[in-house]
């Protein structure tokens, strides 16, 4: 049997885990289940493809940085384009989402994303074309680090990536007093407020976390694999299985999750074959469902 | 005597416009004053207090706190301007421990003095200093009653408010929890409750409010309070109060 499944799940599984952080949070906090999520990526993505092209006009070509197949202005470029993706996110939130909480029911709000996310995708395929396009054309040699595994300095320096953005997030959530309104507005909203916790701030802390994870996800599909308008669309499902999978609320549950997902999904394209792949995170999800609905790292509401 | 430093007056709220369930209430709470609100069920006393919390809407009347008009402030912003509010059910972060409980309503002042009001909580209440690390979730009605005033108090209150502090707990807890709150009053907080269980409030306040439909109906020293003709015929029927209270729903009342 040969290792590689475990290097390909792993860079699957991070950007899987990275993209369900957000779905987790938007479910636990906001209560709802935010099928634009993956227009996020999307979105994400082509803004930074957007300004590499414009540092691309103004400086012309640059190096790229030692082993990797990019230079400074994809980095600097990521930036901005997690900022962008985070107005997206509140913008979309003050127009739309804030006004359709007010109904107070969760499904008008879920139907309200399902139409964003489709307005959202047709927009990206209108302004750039459904046509795939890159980060950068040129191959990377992957070096093999035994077990007949091989793995190229760009996923070993996004898997370094996605770990620092995890702990990042995870001591936020537990460790600070935004972490911990986060928190309690997930558990009880009506005595967050009376605790003294201004709900708007929580929600706008919420989309910014959430959107800013999804762009850097999109990016690492973008670095990896290709960009594309249904980049995130395709994010959908795995992400999904992967904030149940791990209990909702949990971000280590929604990464744990989203890990399991990369290398079963890896596992299945190679045992059984590619066709499988997609399938593999929707038959975890109706396992979880049914076995464990409450996901690995769940609580059982009272 | 001496100054309000709540003052409601003419109140009339409820949650949905046109259906008012306070009708017109006003009620003193003077500094230092344990004030309880009775009432039979229905009167709106949940209600009047949510409504001065900033939980129900108002559509008429005003609330000072220490002469400042907060009426319909928002909810989130009550702490800041000196009250606290401890809900009757669901008062505590059932998984957070008890110290990040606390932590939590420290959001509103310098991060450097939390730790500080929080000994001084552990202090007051040392059956949570022993549970700190303890899910909320896990405690005992009482000391989930504890939880959740201290949370109120760490803010350091102008005035304490209560929605049916002993509902729901067994006998034991209930004494224990008046004997709390009549602790809490000696070190110079100011209290207004809404309480079912008449005797053991009136016990422990000094001045009471009889609700009925809506609307303050009488007035009096606690300590005489239950003796007076006028209350007995206000309750009606309802004269066993301090049995069988605790299944008043919040929300309704």
């Amino acid at each position: 049997m040969n290792l590689q499944f475990v290097v390909d799940g792993l860079l699957t599984g991070s950007m899987i885990g990275l993209g369900a952080i957000g779905v987790t949070l938007t479910y636990s906090i906001l209560r709802f289940s935010n099928f634009a999520h993956g227009d996020f990526m999307a979105w994400g993505t082509y803004a930074t493809l957007a300004v590499v092209g414009a540092i691309a006009t103004m400086f012309g070509k640059v190096a790229p940085i030692a082993p990797l197949s990019f230079g400074w202005p994809l980095i600097v470029a990521l930036v901005v384009g997690v900022a962008f993706t985070a107005l997206l996110a509140l913008l979309l939130d003050k127009v739309l989402f804030s006004r359709l909480r007010k109904q107070e029911q969760a499904i008008i709000v879920v139907m309200g994303s399902f139409g964003a996310s489709m307005a959202l995708r047709s927009l990206l395929e209108f302004i750039f074309t459904s046509r795939p396009t890159y980060f950068s054309r040129a191959i990377q040699i992957a070096m093999p680090v035994g077990f007949g595994i091989r793995i190229t300095p760009d996923q070993i320096a996004l898997l370094l990536l996605t770990a620092a953005l995890v702990l990042g997030v995870h001591l936020v959530a537990t460790r600070t007093q935004t972490g911990r309104s986060m928190q309690a507005m997930s558990q009880n909203p009506a005595l967050a407020r009376i605790a003294g916790i201004d709900v708007a701030s929580v929600v706008r802390v919420t989309w910014v976390i959430g959107a800013a994870l999804a762009c850097v996800a999109g990016v690492m599909i973008g670095v990896l694999v290709q960009i594309r308008p249904l980049m995130g669309f395709d994010m959908l499902l795995p992400m999904f299985a992967a904030a149940i999978l791990g209990g909702i609320g949990s971000i280590p549950g929604a990464v744990l999750g989203g890990l399991i997902i990369g290398l079963a999904e890896a596992a299945a394209v190679q045992l059984i074959g590619a066709e499988w792949r997609a399938g593999v995170s929707f038959i975890i999800l109706m396992a979880v469902l049914i076995v464990r609905p409450i996901g690995l790292f769940g609580v059982r509401e009272r | 005597m001496s100054e309000a430093v709540l003052d409601v007056s003419d109140l009339e709220a409820g949650y949905e416009p046109g259906v008012p369930i306070v009708r017109g209430a006003s009620i003193t709470v003077n500094k230092g004053e344990i004030v309880v609100v009775l009432g039979p069920n229905g009167a709106g006393k949940s209600s009047l207090i949510k409504a001065i919390a900033g939980l129900v809407p108002i559509s008429r009347g005003k609330v000072l706190l220490d002469g400042k008009d907060i009426t319909a402030a928002p909810a989130h912003t009550m702490v800041r301007l000196g009250l606290a509010f401890v809900p009757q059910t669901e008062n505590v972060f059932p998984r957070m421990t008890v110290e990040d409980n606390l932590k939590v309503a420290c959001g509103i002042f310098e991060r450097r003095q939390a730790p500080a009001r929080i000994e001084e909580m552990y202090a007051a209440f040392p059956d949570l200093l022993r549970q700190r690390r303890t899910l909320a979730g896990n405690l005992s009605g009482g000391q989930r009653q504890m939880l959740a005033v201290a949370r109120a108090l760490i803010v350091h209150p102008k005035v304490l408010v209560l929605d049916e502090p002993s509902a729901g707990l067994s006998p034991k807890f209930v004494s224990m929890v008046f004997e709390m709150l009549s602790a809490i009053r000696k070190s110079g907080v100011t209290i207004l409750l809404v309480e079912q269980n008449a005797k053991a409030a009136l016990a422990i306040g000094d001045r009471a409010y009889v609700l009925v439909e809506g609307k303050e109906r009488h007035e009096g020293v606690a300590s005489t309070l239950w003796d007076d003709p006028v209350v007995a015929e206000l309750y009606l029927g309802q004269r066993p109060l301090h049995k069988d209270s605790a299944r008043q729903t919040g929300g309704a009342a």
